[in-house]
């Protein structure tokens, strides 16, 4: 594998390998001593054109575990404010000795552009509304882990919210169907994309019709600026319909578990305190966010000899 | 600068309104002098195996002078026209300063007798800026030659503006061409809205953008008696407005592109911005229902809407890249690709509508007869060839059709009666 763009590019065998893969970073970051040499020598570069806390703090990590070197680009104090162009900013990092360039920006594809202009392998750490394929990777290992099994088979996971902008939701829906789950949809019309019938999906207007039958509740983050885009009336109106309160937690069959991508936007679409629910996963979302992206890098970074060298970092 | 050499075009197959025959053409002048069998005495030149018939019009292209001359200049851009067969470019009015004077009509104008490869026919704005605010002084440039007005790459927004263009354009005797487009639907539109834009998660660019304008003006038409032209239509529900409106005798024509009739929306999932336009690739039934418009009749004119852009420009985002792709040098090749139209109808598209539509029929897009003015073009239309950017004479590389090969290729084009392409190549 030479870059990880998005799910589909992955493909089944990719997401099942990879998420084999997480299981031995993990108990490598369980270790007293959470860093093995695996990538010493590479060059990782954090490539960040929208705001991150999570992601971008858990690539880097995820680096150093490895022993790669990092670099972080920062665009406030880059020459990208001089009128650098995406493509010479590119070139000039990548003639510096670049490995693999982890990418998010806010525009759809820009992953693919980068590709276009570098031999070193690019990571989508999240393109416009398009895909964030790590935090599906990290949703599914923490699905497995979660609930005991390796597909899902028979399972309903169910994700509410502003579909049409979410990038997260774009790479779940396709991993989570790739491991044979019964993917459901949640929202207003006005916050589904405008041809969902061909995704393979469900789709329902009312949260409260599909909980019931839920084994894993997905909440996605609605951002304030789609109220003043007139795709919700109000915040309060959303929270009403939408969000997830403690009623509608009792109404989730007693074996659910609830996942959030973060950052929660309490108040809107959490009403609850999620650290406050026993089956709330969002704490090993994030702990397992560093390992899924040691996998990654190792996958793209440690070259041909990835299974000698994963015996290695195994043993 | 008219030649007085005598040119003889022997043995092609004349194509114009009245249909095909073979013939020689002697030109002597900026005339046809003579159309005949065997014609000797003067430079000839080979048309055998060629289409003979008036030089292309283009309704739509942005010339890009002055302003962007990084990307075109007036002479670039009737270079490429004369390579793909044109002897008439109407220059959109998108420019810096943009043509809403008459110094930048006339600028313009001149910069086209200069370069001497076409005549560069400027389009004057509807409104001061293209900003939709304020009538452009329309009587004033009409005064100055301008036939033909549009805010292109703009919709003018509002209606009782429109209202008042079209109540003026009437009173003046000219066109008014409109980008039909409302703008709150397409508020940060990268593609079109479909199933591919939902999983690529672009914003996407509704067809009802395009369509509730073109009805808006058609009704607009009916109730003031202009003559509207609609640029650049790209739906299937566009050509079914269009034709009820044609039937009920309303004086609208309407042009589409050769990249809406060959290209669809799936080109935008390989995230190369050479094909994102405006309006966008649509999806494979708009293109069959644009071809048929053509066939029917629907549509008058094919037009390019070339829109060069440099590189750098073009080596943003997706979303932040400029919309617009080369089309002059390719449209011939293209047509003949797409299109199952006699070559009788393909002159019509080209030349003959757009010549009209323009307001220079005097000139362009003439039977070919002794008196007519010698815009003419010749062209094979079975030779392929392969689209090589590098080879292009436009100043920029942004087409479409790159690596692809295309059948039917222009030879030589006689603008004014003098040769501006023999053999391919410009001759200035």
């Amino acid at each position: 594998m030479k870059h990880l763009r998005s799910i589909d590019e992955l493909g089944h065998d990719g997401v099942v390998r990879l998420l084999e893969l997480t299981r031995h970073m993990v108990e490598i970051n369980a270790r007293p001593v959470p860093k093995v040499p695996a990538l010493r020598g590479k060059t990782v570069v954090s490539l960040f054109f929208e705001d991150s806390t999570r992601t971008r703090l858990s690539f880097e990590t995820a680096a150093k575990r490895l022993s790669a070197d990092t670099m972080t680009f920062s665009v406030s104090t880059s020459s990208v404010n001089k009128g650098e162009s995406l493509r010479d900013t590119i070139e000039t990092i990548s003639d510096m000795g670049v490995d693999a360039f982890v990418v998010r920006h806010k525009s759809t594809g820009t992953p693919w552009q980068i590709s276009e202009w570098t031999n070193a392998s690019v990571v989508n750490a999240g393109d416009g509304w398009h895909q964030h394929p790590t935090q599906a990777l990290v949703d599914c290992f923490t699905v497995r882990q979660a609930l005991g099994v390796e597909r899902f088979d028979g399972l309903t996971l169910t994700i509410v919210g502003d579909i049409k902008h979410s990038r997260v939701a774009r790479s779940n829906i396709s991993a989570f169907s790739m491991l044979g789950a019964n993917v459901v949809l949640v929202a207003p019309p006005t916050l589904l994309p405008p041809d969902v019938a061909h995704w393979p999906v469900t789709v329902s207007h009312r949260l409260d019709d599909v909980l019931a039958r839920t084994d894993m509740l997905y909440m996605l983050r609605l951002q304030s600026e789609r109220m003043s885009q007139g795709h919700v009336p109000s915040l309060r109106e959303y929270g009403e319909t939408f969000g997830l309160d403690a009623a509608r937690v009792a109404k989730l069959p007693s074996t659910a578990v609830i996942m959030h991508p973060g950052p929660m936007n309490r108040g809107v679409e959490m009403l609850v305190d999620p650290s406050a629910l026993p089956n709330s996963l969002i704490h090993q979302q994030v702990a397992n966010g560093v390992a899924v992206r040691m996998a990654v890098l190792f996958d793209l970074l440690a070259g041909e000899s990835s299974t000698a060298h994963l015996a290695t970092v195994a043993s | 600068m008219t030649s007085a050499e005598r040119i003889v075009l022997q043995g092609g197959r004349v194509v114009d309104s009245r249909g095909e025959r073979v013939a020689d053409i002697a030109v002597q002048g900026g005339v046809v002098v003579e159309v005949g069998e065997q014609l000797t005495s003067g430079r000839t030149i080979d048309a055998s195996g060629c289409v003979v018939a008036p030089g292309f019009v283009d309704l739509h292209a942005h010339l890009r002078e002055p302003g962007k001359e990084e990307a075109e200049t007036i002479e670039t851009g009737s270079r490429a026209g004369a390579k793909g067969g044109y002897t008439a470019l109407v220059a959109m009015p998108n420019t810096d300063p943009p043509q809403d004077s008459v110094a930048v009509i006339d600028f313009v104008r001149e910069q086209g007798k200069r370069a001497g490869l076409v005549e560069v026919v400027p389009s004057g704005c509807i409104t001061l800026g293209r900003q939709g605010e304020t009538l452009a002084p329309m009587a004033e440039l009409a005064a100055a030659g301008v036939r033909i007005f549009t805010d292109d790459g703009n919709g003018v927004q509002d209606e009782l503006l429109m209202r008042r263009a079209m109540e003026y354009a009437k009173g003046l005797g000219v066109t008014l061409a409109q980008h039909c487009e409302v703008a709150t639907l397409t508020k940060g539109a990268v593609m079109n809205e479909c199933q591919c834009c939902t999983s690529l998660g672009l914003p996407g660019w509704p067809s009802i953008a395009e369509e509730l304008m073109v009805f808006r003006d058609i009704e607009l038409a009916r109730l003031t008696g202009a003559r509207v032209h609609f640029l650049h239509l790209s739906t299937a529900r566009s050509v079914e407005l269009v034709r009820a409106a044609k039937r009920d005798g309303l004086p609208i024509t309407a042009e589409v592109t050769p990249h809406h009739l060959s290209l669809d929306e799936t080109r935008l999932t390989t995230f190369n911005t050479v094909f994102k336009v405006n309006p966008p690739l649509r999806s494979l039934a708009d293109i069959a229902a644009l071809r048929a418009g053509i066939v029917d009749g629907t549509i008058d004119a094919l037009a390019t809407d070339h829109a060069p852009h440099p590189r750098r420009d073009k080596e943003l985002t997706l979303d932040q890249a400029p919309p617009g792709m080369l089309g002059l040098e390719t449209a011939l090749g293209v047509a003949l690709g797409v299109l199952d139209v006699s070559l009788t109808q393909l002159v019509r598209i080209m030349s003959i509508h757009p010549a009209q539509i323009a307001g220079i029929a005097d000139r362009h897009g003439r039977d070919i007869e002794p008196g007519a003015p010698a815009n003419l073009v010749v062209f094979d239309p079975n030779a392929k060839w392969q689209v090589e950017p590098e080879t292009l004479a436009s100043k920029s590389r942004n087409t479409p059709y790159v690596g692809m090969t295309l059948r039917g290729k222009v030879r030589h084009t006689i603008f004014n009666g003098d040769i501006t392409v023999l053999n391919g190549e410009a001759q200035r």
